[in-house]
């Protein structure tokens, strides 16, 4: 009677289980990390080098990104909204959508595929050469040394990062509203100021440093679990960038909830 | 032909409080068992060489005492105190009396070589980076290196400086006890020779206990004063250097002759048959 239904709930109940091995891992992963982000030595000189690494050389990718993200909002909000003679909401549709969304989630995914690779690279090559093993031996912690650094730059950075993204993509909105749809300046500016809400900001911004933890968590975490040369490395990498993608949509759902859901 | 493991342990010589002490260590990895009961001591100033074939367990030895793994069952002793079952913390300060040379070197290629020499004296000591790096020149020199290769990254080091460098930053911190985890494994034999020589005289030089593994004979003869042997998991002979040759047990009669004839069975699919 039972046997037609096992072939089918054997795999369902072995993929459950591995899902909450692998979160219990996880956390266990995060608590120890964030554990000794709190306790001294701190590394003051490898928080800077990450943050520089994160958010410094994170620029050029963010902001590109950001610009042509507002020019395409103003312009497809425009063939929307003239239809209704509803241009003149161009610059709250841009503030908006840019603060509360496409600000954080946009240059967190170009981060996550810059930084998250790279530092599941970076430490999946130090674990299969034994470097790891070194730090230890060496009587260092390598969640204080390697991970804690690391997590501390993602979310004090990320956060900067996406406030200059914000005025970049907002700017991109002003160009194009302004050159290519014939906005007058002074009004668009000032809509854009009027529209411009604390609170979209702030959430965003809130965005930005959970994003910033996840990135460089899932960094640490596949890089320092990485096993088997240089095969594993890149699988680590591989996890890392689409882990950190999926938390990061997931989680933006789960904050936008938090903040705007009445 | 295993030995008994109610049997005395291998005793070190002299009377005293062995550096290190292993009773019934075991590790085993899902069903795969490596370690099957070890007892070993290494006394204060002497170099013990680990031989064995590969796959025998002699690095996850050398992990189990560095508290790199976690064994199952068994005790290690340093100094007296038991280390297993220790704190992250508390097992970094019996750490500090440790040096390590791993097999492949395991430079930290995001620093440069004096950093790498250095960094056990600016992280685990706390010493000032000028003074720290002056004695990582120090210890270039010791290991035959010009303080100009402080400036360069260990990509650009050949395998034998790699090798040099990873026994200068062993050094560094003056250890207690250093490991040396194949020292000679993918070296040409003249630069074989000479890491065994600056192993030897280093060592000496700190009046450090050394515990090495390898299944280079060469090696183990030139920087031992007793040698163990490991196979499946325990140790099945260990006595003076002197007395390698003469041992009288087929094991290590068969391991330093390199036959293929012998109680050490090696499982190979015949594909000639």
């Amino acid at each position: 009677m039972a046997e037609p239904v096992v072939p089918v709930i054997q795999p369902l109940g072995r993929a459950f289980l591995a899902f909450l091995a692998v979160t219990g891992r996880l956390v266990m992963f995060a608590s120890q990390a964030l554990s000794h982000c709190f306790r001294p030595p701190f590394f003051g000189r490898l928080i800077v080098r990450q943050m520089i690494e994160i958010g410094y050389y994170s620029l050029p990718v963010v902001g590109l990104t950001a610009i042509f993200t507002g020019m395409v909002l103003a312009l497809q909000s425009y063939t929307g909204f003239a239809r209704f003679s509803a241009e003149s909401a161009i610059p709250n549709v841009v503030v908006v959508s840019i603060t509360r969304e496409l600000g954080p989630v946009l240059a967190s995914l170009m981060v996550a595929g810059r930084i998250g690779a790279a530092m599941a690279a970076e430490i999946g090559t130090m674990r299969v050469t034994e470097q790891i093993d070194a730090l230890v031996t060496l009587a260092t912690n390598p969640f204080k040394y390697l991970v804690a650094p690391r997590l501390i730059a993602g979310v004090v950075t990320l956060p900067m990062l996406v406030l200059v993204a914000d005025i970049i993509g907002i700017f991109g909105g002003y160009l194009v509203s302004i050159y290519k749809l014939g906005f007058n300046p002074d009004t668009y500016i000032k809509n854009t100021l009027d529209f411009l809400i604390f609170q979209d900001v702030f959430s965003g911004l809130v965005k930005a440093a959970v994003f910033g933890f996840i990135i460089t968590l899932m960094g640490c975490y596949h890089g320092y679990n990485s096993k088997g040369g240089a095969q594993g490395v890149g699988q680590a990498t591989t996890n890392a960038v689409v882990s950190a993608s999926i938390l990061i949509l997931s989680f933006n759902y789960i904050i936008t909830e938090l903040f705007f859901a009445r | 032909m295993s030995p008994d493991p109610r049997a005395p342990a291998p005793r070190a010589p002299g009377g005293t409080t062995p550096k290190i002490r292993i009773r019934g260590l075991k590790k085993a990895f899902g069903s795969n068992v490596v370690l099957d009961g070890v007892d070993l001591e290494i006394a204060p100033g002497e170099s013990l060489v680990v031989i064995g074939g590969s796959g025998t367990g002699k690095s996850v030895l050398l992990k189990c005492i560095l508290g790199l793994l976690t064994p199952e069952a068994g005790s290690i002793q340093v100094d007296g105190e038991e280390t297993v079952g220790l704190s992250e913390r508390e097992m970094d300060r019996v750490r500090r009396k440790f040096g390590m040379l791993f097999q492949s070197a395991a430079l930290f290629d995001s620093l440069p070589v004096w950093e790498n020499v250095a960094f056990g004296l600016i992280q685990a000591k706390e010493m000032k980076r000028a003074e720290a790096r002056k004695l990582a020149d120090r210890r270039l020199a010791d290991v035959g290196l010009e303080p100009r290769v402080g400036e360069l990254y260990p990509a650009e080091l050949s395998g034998g400086m790699r090798k040099r460098v990873g026994l200068a930053r062993a050094i560094a911190t003056s250890p207690e006890i250093i490991f040396f985890d194949e020292p000679t494994t993918g070296l040409d034999p003249i630069m074989g020779h000479i890491i065994d020589k600056l192993i030897v005289k280093l060592t000496s030089k700190l009046g450090a206990t050394g515990l090495s593994i390898t299944h280079d004979m060469a090696s183990a003869r030139r920087i031992s004063t007793r040698m163990a042997m490991l196979y499946k998991g325990r140790i099945v002979w260990n006595g003076p250097t002197a007395e390698i040759d003469r041992s009288g047990n087929p094991y290590v009669e068969q391991f330093i002759h390199g036959t293929d004839e012998g109680p050490i069975d090696i499982p190979l699919q015949d594909h000639f048959a």
